[in-house]
């Protein structure tokens, strides 16, 4: 579960309208949010221009990473301003938080922040837009009807498009926000429908859209080596022998710090075309003073693990009741020790930027999700001026999380101040999986107790993650609320850290990702061994509907629903399944969304497992934005789980990765993709997000299938085959 | 080496090392951006464009090998026959999420139905198995190749 849960929707929105440049109406909206009610407001904003020819401009300020969202937040303000879908136009506007206010894409956020402010934006336009009408026809505003970009006087029959009223409603008084009329949900014409992605029409004729793409004038194509240790510092390097060599312009070392998520220490080469650059690269060699992370490594971490299971936990994260004394009268106990790997984004487009630093100017075009903290470190790292660094958002090959560092922004523009000219940095797949911020592994050991009726009484977890002193790395961390933490009387959460040099970072559904696969699994095991049903197991231990108030409110009511009803639509505990087949239920909260879902699995002789279909049951609130990207996201969320379930992992050995490509760290491919049936149920609750989470669900899931279809416990990830094979 | 390459129709000079592959030669010589780097190795399928009709893994394809071969690319699918019923397709099913694998998708895809245009599903695992979709759109890849290929119950 994450902590922000509470939405601050305010009220307090400002909205202005004015005439635009060029003529028509121009609509700005500004209004606070609070992602609770004790954090600081960040401030939302909306652009939209209508012209006189009746083409509505709005502008998309947030990144798009294939979350949709270029598409889908305009659908909102086109429902309100209720416009044809045709005469919307999109543009990407640019970094400038003084402007568009925080622009991120990250958290399954952006649905829930923005709905409310760009329902209010669309229909500031379409009052004001009617205000005109009913003005220029000497009516009350309240006879005027809108349809389609119209509005329409239906006693005198008089009609105006939108393009023709938009000038002279530039000149009417802005009403107040808090006046608006909104549109009934059941008019919606846009809102709940599929609509295909604003840019897929350039995707699918392969124009140039991404980073990678970017060309500008007198640009030099760059790669960067840096130590493959983490945190290792520059000695000295065969520079003279690279500058020899064909198409090579420059060589230079750079000196960076010692954040891992900013500039660090490195060669750049530079060259008339990319692969000759990293051609140059594989003659370089590069005297590195590791450091001290050289000395860590997986095994190592794992012998850690092992002996800190056998101590108690450096920290308590959560203690309710009495867990020792419970588990001494139950009736009966399970242990279990179950762990998982660190991962890897593994982005297809590696990562990459074009840099121009002249003098104090810094212009950058980046794949970014987190464009304002990019322009932040380079105007730090360079020593310039924040306003001095613009920052272009182009469309990202894949965001996952890995693109809110942003390392290689300040790199392009740290290289393109040695060379003089605009550089574009590109990471090769190895560079790419070598300087990863990896998704942390972790080590959980288990001890549940149950009484004679099968009742889970006692809930002790032993977290060995990693962390530095007392803090837990990025995204390593675990909150006291996870379930079935608040519904057993007697829980014990303790953490134990191990130091790690190693970087890391959210991945989608961080740490939702891992910390599903260990409780929804070893919930799985307690209701075995309880002789219950795994789907009435968990209905049991969710109870009574009630929302579980605190700082992460959890309504055991919405679980209950999205749990029963998966049931019912997967045919659980009902279908009569061959030998070697089973399903698998799971459920998990994250990311304001509750998710439910089976998956029907068979494990074959030789151990590989066949996914067979997967039922998804989702309740993230009342209204679906856009049906197509809501599947979409789902289905990949959902198979994004599969991959790291079958076949994810990134070890370390010597202070660096093992791992360099797709034939070491394995994505889902075509074969492996399943059957999906995604359904969103309904309920009376804000909108939020659905970039993630859909995905933690699934690697319990598969894995419960997998313990009904063989009696085996996958308490590792990733699956590994052999465990599986029948002699 | 100074040479000439047949690109989606033009032939082009360029002055390139032998060992250069074909990828790097389209995207930083020639300008043709469609055909993406994913991996550098073959194993991801973004680079993928036609050689004489047949899908090849242009990140691994010295320049050298392609002598006077006919080279295609995603930018000439709209004029492709069996292309621009693909790139449909791929429309109406809202195939792409990030949309950055996408070209190659559309490329294996396209040769995949130009010689055999009825695909069951093993010829499209067996066809398409070799491009990676990090966003995993394949439900939709598959429900686009037999909406394109004009098969009935192109749901699946």
């Amino acid at each position: 579960m994450n902590a922000q849960t509470k939405i601050g929707a305010s009220r307090r929105m400002f909205l202005k309208a004015g005439l635009a440049a060029g003529g028509g109406l121009m609509i700005s909206l500004e209004a606070p949010w609070r992602a609770s009610a004790d954090a600081p407001p960040v401030v939302l904003s909306a652009y939209i221009r209508i012209a006189p020819d009746g083409l509505v401009t709005i502008m998309s300020k947030n990144p798009e990473i294939g979350q949709g969202i270029k598409t889908s937040l305009p659908m909102i303000i086109a429902e309100e301003l209720d416009v044809d879908w045709k005469d919307v136009r999109i543009d990407q506007a640019p970094t400038d938080s003084r402007t568009y206010g925080l622009q991120f894409a990250g958290g399954s956020l952006s649905t829930p922040m923005n709905f409310d402010a760009m329902r209010r934006a669309g229909a500031l336009g379409r009052a004001m837009l009617i205000a005109a009408a009913a003005k220029q026809w000497g009516v009350p505003d309240g006879e005027c009807t809108t349809s389609d970009g119209v509005v329409t006087h239906a006693a005198s029959g008089r009609k105006a498009g939108y393009g023709a009223l938009a000038t002279a409603a530039a000149g009417l008084p802005t009403p107040n926000a808090s006046t608006l009329k909104l549109m009934d949900p059941k008019d919606y014409r846009i809102l709940g429908r599929r609509i295909g992605g604003i840019d897929s029409p350039l995707v699918v004729t392969g124009k140039p859209l991404f980073g990678i793409d970017v060309t500008v004038p007198g640009m030099v194509y760059a790669v960067y080596e840096k130590c493959p240790v983490f945190g290792g510092t520059f000695v000295s390097a065969n520079l003279d022998e690279i500058k020899a060599m064909r198409g090579v312009k420059g060589v230079y070392v750079i000196k960076g710090g010692t954040a891992l998520d900013g500039l660090l220490d490195g060669v750049a080469i530079t060259a008339d075309n990319w692969w000759r650059a990293d051609k140059a690269r594989k003659s370089l060699k590069v005297v590195w003073n590791e450091g001290p992370t050289a000395d860590q490594s997986s095994a190592g971490y794992a012998a850690q693990a092992a002996a800190l299971s056998g101590q108690p936990g450096a920290k308590v994260l959560r203690k309710d009741g009495d867990v020792e004394a419970a588990l001494a009268s139950a009736d009966k106990t399970i242990e279990a020790a179950y762990s998982y790997p660190f991962i890897a984004h593994a982005t297809l487009e590696p990562q990459n930027c074009t840099a121009d630093v002249r003098g104090d100017k810094v212009e950058i075009w980046a794949p970014t999700q987190m464009p304002s903290q990019g322009l932040s470190l380079v105007a730090k790292t360079l020593g310039v001026p924040e306003a001095n660094v613009t920052v272009h958002m182009i469309r990202c090959g894949g965001g996952f999380g890995r693109r809110l560092s942003n390392d290689y922004m300040v790199e392009a523009a740290a290289i393109s101040k040695a060379a003089g000219v605009p550089v574009k940095l590109v990471w090769n797949r190895a560079d790419d999986m070598h300087h990863d911020f990896y998704r942390p592994g972790g080590f959980h050991y288990f001890k549940g107790g149950l009484d004679k009726a099968g009742r889970l009484v006692a809930f002790r977890d032993h977290f060995v993650s990693f962390g530095k002193g007392a803090s837990f790395v990025n995204s390593g961390s675990m909150s006291g609320t996870e379930f079935p933490a608040r519904l057993v009387d007697n829980y014990l959460l303790e953490a134990s850290l191990i130091p790690c040099g190693m970087p890391t970072g959210p991945l989608r559904a961080p740490q939702s990702n891992a910390l599903s696969f260990v409780l929804q699994s070893f919930i799985d095991e307690l209701a075995h061994a309880a002789g219950k049903d795994p789907a009435a197991f968990r209905h049991e231990l969710l109870g009574a509907d009630r929302t579980i108030p605190g700082e992460d409110p959890f309504d055991t009511g919405r679980m209950r629903k999205v749990l029963e009803l998966v049931v019912e639509r997967s045919g659980w505990g009902k279908a009569s399944l061959p030998k070697g087949s089973g399903m698998g239920i799971a459920f998990y909260y994250s990311h304001r969304g509750y998710f439910a879902e089976v998956i029907q699995a068979t494990v074959p002789a030789n151990g590989m497992v066949k996914v067979d279909k997967i039922w998804v049951v989702g309740d993230v609130g009342r209204q679906i934005v856009n049906m197509s990207g809501a599947e979409s996201q789902v289905q990949g969320a959902v198979h994004d789980g599969l991959a790291e379930a079958l076949g994810q992992k990134i070890t370390f050995e010597k202070g660096r990765t093992v791992q360099a490509n797709f034939n070491q760290f394995l994505l889902l491919r075509m074969p492996q993709s399943t059957k999906i049936d995604v359904h969103f149920l309904i309920s009376d609750n804000p909108p939020t997000g659905l970039g993630e989470p859909a995905l933690p669900p699934v690697p319990p899931a598969l894995c419960n299938a997998i313990f009904a279809a063989t009696g085996k416990r996958i308490r590792n990830l990733p699956i590994d085959p052999a465990l599986l094979r029948q002699a | 080496m100074s040479t000439k390459l047949n690109v989606n129709g033009q032939v082009r000079g360029i002055d390139v090392e032998p060992d250069m592959p074909l990828l790097w030669v389209l995207r930083d010589e020639l300008d043709v951006k469609g055909p993406k780097f994913g991996c550098g190795a073959g194993f991801c399928g973004a680079c993928t464009v036609h050689l004489n009709g047949v899908p090849i893994r242009s990140c691994v394809t010295p320049i050298s090998a392609v002598g006077e071969g006919k080279v295609v690319t995603i930018e000439a699918m709209s004029d492709h026959p069996v292309g621009k019923r693909v790139q449909k397709a791929w429309l109406d099913h809202d195939v792409v999420q990030c949309g950055y694998c996408q070209a190659g998708q559309i490329m294996s895809a396209t040769a995949l139905l130009t010689h055999t245009p009825q695909p069951s599903d093993s010829d499209i695992d067996a066809a398409m198995g070799g491009n990676i979709c990090r966003c995993a759109t394949y439900v939709r890849i598959r429900a686009a190749i037999k909406d394109a290929a004009g098969m009935a119950g192109a749901e699946v």
